[in-house]
């Protein structure tokens, strides 16, 4: 069939269909690429980097960019892994992220990709920003302490909820996650049974009253690092 | 007040059809009339619109130029970039903090005058400058500071400070501006007398695809910096799926040092509207845009004059100089002080009246642009060769330049030269003969491309300017031996701090990280380990980021890492104690301690 596309991520051959996006084909064929603002059932955003592949020698982000016949993808590369690291890094030294005492903690993406990378301490600087929580909700809880910005939960209010319950305001290290009133959430018609409050890969978008209700040892990534329900495919 | 607002917001939002994609307009007219966008206004908006309010403050909350809190009647915006600065803008802001008794970013107690700093306004050549709402004061000392500020206290009026005009259009009735041009090398192509219509005329002659032909055969290559073959972008984007088709001008260089579109839309915005023209027929397109960068406002009365001359000669409008069913017309979309909106996409974004972030290419805008159509965005220069390509033949333009960079290229020199200007040269001019062009003496380093691009020592003098080798949007900063190389990659990396989108995380943090690093090296806390650091953590942010601005970002660090080295190494030490990092400074760290505490350190 025409629509059927051949290429190799790190040497191996990889069919996909014309229209996929390298993340998808790479999901379908059982490899992990890793990520933080791709989610399958939202649209893509191309924000975290996280998922930055070689693509021919250039890099691009797998969660964008369609798969071509022929194309030579790189995922596993020192280089790649390098460039990985320290974008993860970025993402705990820009926040005030607390794994220790956060109700995400082992269900925490950004937590996860840390400890499959192996890091235990980021590379640079922490730059301890002054963020603000918005706790007016009855059922939800923003602590923008932990954001890094992926725009899930954006995506999800918009293109699920149909609600535009949040949205991205200012520019370059202020920007911020905004919700649809003048200040508080609880002027929102956020609800606690949005998919919106469901996607947020860290801490910052909690639902409230149901923090460390999992046991430790029964979390999301206690056992198997992220990436493992792909590669098992 | 609040009737007066939502009745003059219902009215802005009318006049613009109710049209969401028209914010930028609507949020515009809003902060001119009332001197913010507030709360209330954004509500208003949203319901006007038919948009979330949350949407609004997202547009809001990205541009220099508007803001939720109100800002006084007269904004004074020093410019505050590298050249400026060398030329003495620090004691020209010293002179506004003392007259006006406040500090920048804050607003007079009566709340007239608010005194703030923006990055690069394109007065490079006539530093230091500000921008005093919408008029340009240029050459500024720390007197002509405080006799503004006495003139305005007197009468807010900006208008009323212009005295002594510049030169050619700057004197126009509709522009009364005192810019200078400040042509100091007339070229070929751009500078020499054009006739409107003699290259549309030549064009309507020809089928589209002859049109594309012939700028492919002139080897023309986008003048913005990117360089990308413009025959080749107009021919994806003829050739892409859709009725409807735009033709965008990048008007919005903002690339410090960069200000030779200043002076192509002061004297030569006839010849970019006719490139425009001519590739709207090339390409499909009924209507372009120019997308005018907001610091550049005191030209669009004048730009609108040249649009109606147009209209009237039958240029623009219905059937373009009796061509039948071709129709073409040319609006003017003002920006809002924000750098990466001359990044193509970012640019389409602001135009649609979002943010402006880049978009994700991709598709690109040829198959999908302004309003999801397919859509050539071009730089005001490009635009300008095009029209003297179909008037004198694609020929007469490859044998000039370069093999690979055919043409001339405006060149916007400043710094510690004797005639900084505007200068067209043939491309593959060595830089050295530049400098001696503009009459640089004990020339040290030289910026060319701008803080995204590369800055090079003397051992480079005698590479040539093109695509192949040096790159340049236009933007030539000459510095002398008494600079300090790494003090002027503080300032560009401010820069792109300062002007990142904030949308992709390695832009977004890798650039304070970079800038962060730099801090301590200067400041004498650089450890030996530093500049693979800043050379590992720049690859990252230039390999992973998401469009040219993150992309280049580290340049103004790693181009010096790699041409000044001595530079770097002089100022990094070996620790100042045993066993302690230049960057830990435990005398500082433990007085701090002692303050928090409220008694002395047993340690001493």
């Amino acid at each position: 069939m025409s629509n059927t596309i051949t290429f190799t991520i790190d040497g191996v051959e990889v069919t996909g269909q014309s229209g996929q996006t390298i993340m998808e084909a790479a999901d379908a064929a059982g490899i992990y690429i890793p990520r933080l603002c791709a989610l399958e059932e939202l649209a893509p955003h191309g924000s975290c980097r996280v998922c930055t592949v070689m693509v021919n020698g250039r890099p691009q982000a797998a969660c964008t960019q369609p798969i071509a016949e022929g194309m030579v993808v790189e995922n596993e590369t020192e280089q790649l892994l390098a460039i990985r690291r320290d974008i993860i890094d970025m993402l705990f030294v820009e926040g005030n992220h607390f794994c220790m005492f956060c109700e995400k903690s082992g269900n925490c993406e950004l937590q996860a990709l840390a400890y499959r990378f192996g890091i235990a301490a980021p590379r640079f600087p922490y730059l301890f920003p002054k963020r603000d929580i918005d706790a007016t909700h009855p059922d939800i809880f923003i602590d923008r302490n932990r954001c890094i910005l992926c725009g899930r939960c954006v995506r999800a209010s918009r293109d699920i909820d149909g609600k535009n319950v949040f949205e991205f305001v200012g520019r370059g290290f202020d920007k911020r996650v905004a919700v649809n009133a003048e200040a508080n959430l609880a002027d929102t018609d956020a609800a606690v049974t949005d998919e919106a409050v469901n996607v947020c890969p860290t801490g910052a978008l909690l639902k409230k009253r149901v923090g460390y209700a999992i046991p430790v040892g029964q979390r999301k990534y206690d056992h198997k690092p992220i990436g493992s329900d792909i590669e098992k495919k | 007040m609040s009737e007066t607002l939502a009745s003059a917001i219902r009215e802005i939002a009318q006049a613009c059809g109710n049209d969401r994609s028209r914010m930028m307009d609507i949020v515009e007219a809003v902060q001119a009339k009332f001197g913010c966008v507030s709360s209330e206004a954004m509500d208003l908006i949203a319901k006007q619109v038919s948009t979330h309010r949350v949407e609004v403050e997202s547009v809001v909350s990205f541009y220099a130029f508007l803001s939720e809190q109100p800002k006084g009647k007269v904004v004074i915006r020093l410019c505050d970039d590298i050249i400026d600065e060398m030329k003495g803008s620090e004691s020209v802001a010293e002179a506004f903090r003392q007259e006006l008794g406040i500090d920048f970013g804050q607003t007079t107690p009566d709340g007239v005058i608010t005194l703030e700093k923006t990055p690069c306004i394109g007065m490079c050549d006539q530093a230091p400058a500000a921008l005093i709402n919408n008029e340009v004061i240029t050459y500024l000392s720390g007197d002509m500071a405080r006799e503004i500020v006495r003139k305005l206290k007197k009468d807010p009026d900006p208008k009323k400070l212009i005295g002594r005009l510049g030169d050619g259009n700057n004197a126009h009735d509709l522009v009364r501006s005192m810019v200078h041009n400040n042509i100091r090398l007339a070229g070929e192509v751009v500078f020499s007398t054009m006739a409107s219509g003699a290259g549309l005329k030549n064009a309507l002659a020809m089928t589209p695809q002859e049109v594309i032909r012939d700028v492919k055969t002139a080897r023309l290559r986008g003048r913005g910096g990117a360089g990308f073959p413009t025959g080749m972008k107009w021919d994806f984007t003829r050739q892409a799926p859709g009725d409807k088709k735009y033709v965008l001008c990048n008007a919005d260089e903002g690339e410090p040092g960069t200000f030779k579109d200043r002076v192509i839309l002061t004297e030569k915005a006839d010849m970019m509207f006719e490139g425009m023209a001519v590739a709207g027929y090339a390409i499909g397109a009924d209507t372009g845009v120019v997308y005018l960068r907001g610091e550049y406002a005191y030209l669009r009365a004048l730009l609108e004059d040249a649009l109606a001359k147009r209209r009237n000669a039958g240029l623009l409008g219905n059937d373009v100089m009796g061509k039948k069913g071709f129709r073409f017309d040319i609006r003017i979309q003002m920006g809002a002080g924000a750098y990466i909106c001359g990044e193509e996409t970012a640019l389409i974004s602001s135009c649609e009246g979002l943010r402006g972030d880049p978009k994700n290419r991709p598709p690109f805008p040829a198959q999908k642009g302004y309003l999801g159509c397919p859509t050539v965005v071009n730089n005001v220069e490009t635009f300008c060769k095009v029209a003297r390509i179909l008037e004198h033949g694609p020929g007469w333009f490859a044998k000039m330049g370069s093999e690979g960079s055919s043409g001339t290229k405006l060149l916007s020199i400043s710094g510690d030269c004797a005639k900084p200007g505007v200068y067209e040269v043939p491309f593959g001019i060595k830089v050295r003969e530049v400098l001696d062009l503009c009459g640089a003496e004990d020339t040290a380093a030289v910026q060319v491309g701008g803080p995204s691009g590369q800055m090079i020592g003397m051992n480079q003098f005698g590479d040539p300017i093109c695509y192949e080798h040096l790159a340049t949007g236009g933007s030539v900063m000459v510095f002398n031996s008494s600079r300090d190389v790494l003090k002027i990659a503080r300032k560009f990396m401010e820069f792109f701090v300062e002007e990142s989108c904030g949308f992709c995380t390695p832009c977004r943090v890798g650039n304070v990280l970079l800038k962060e690093k730099l801090d301590d090296i200067i400041n004498g806390k650089g450890a030996a380990g530093d500049l693979d650091y800043l050379e590992s953590l720049g690859a990252t942010v230039k390999a992973a980021s998401r469009c040219g601005l993150g992309q280049t970002s580290p340049n103004p660090i790693v181009t010096t890492i790699k041409n000044f080295r001595s530079a770097y190494e002089a100022k990094i030490k070996a620790p100042a104690e045993e066993g302690l990092q230049p960057t830990f400074d435990i005398h500082a760290a433990l007085s701090t301690a002692e303050s928090i505490a409220g008694r002395k350190s047993v340690h001493t």
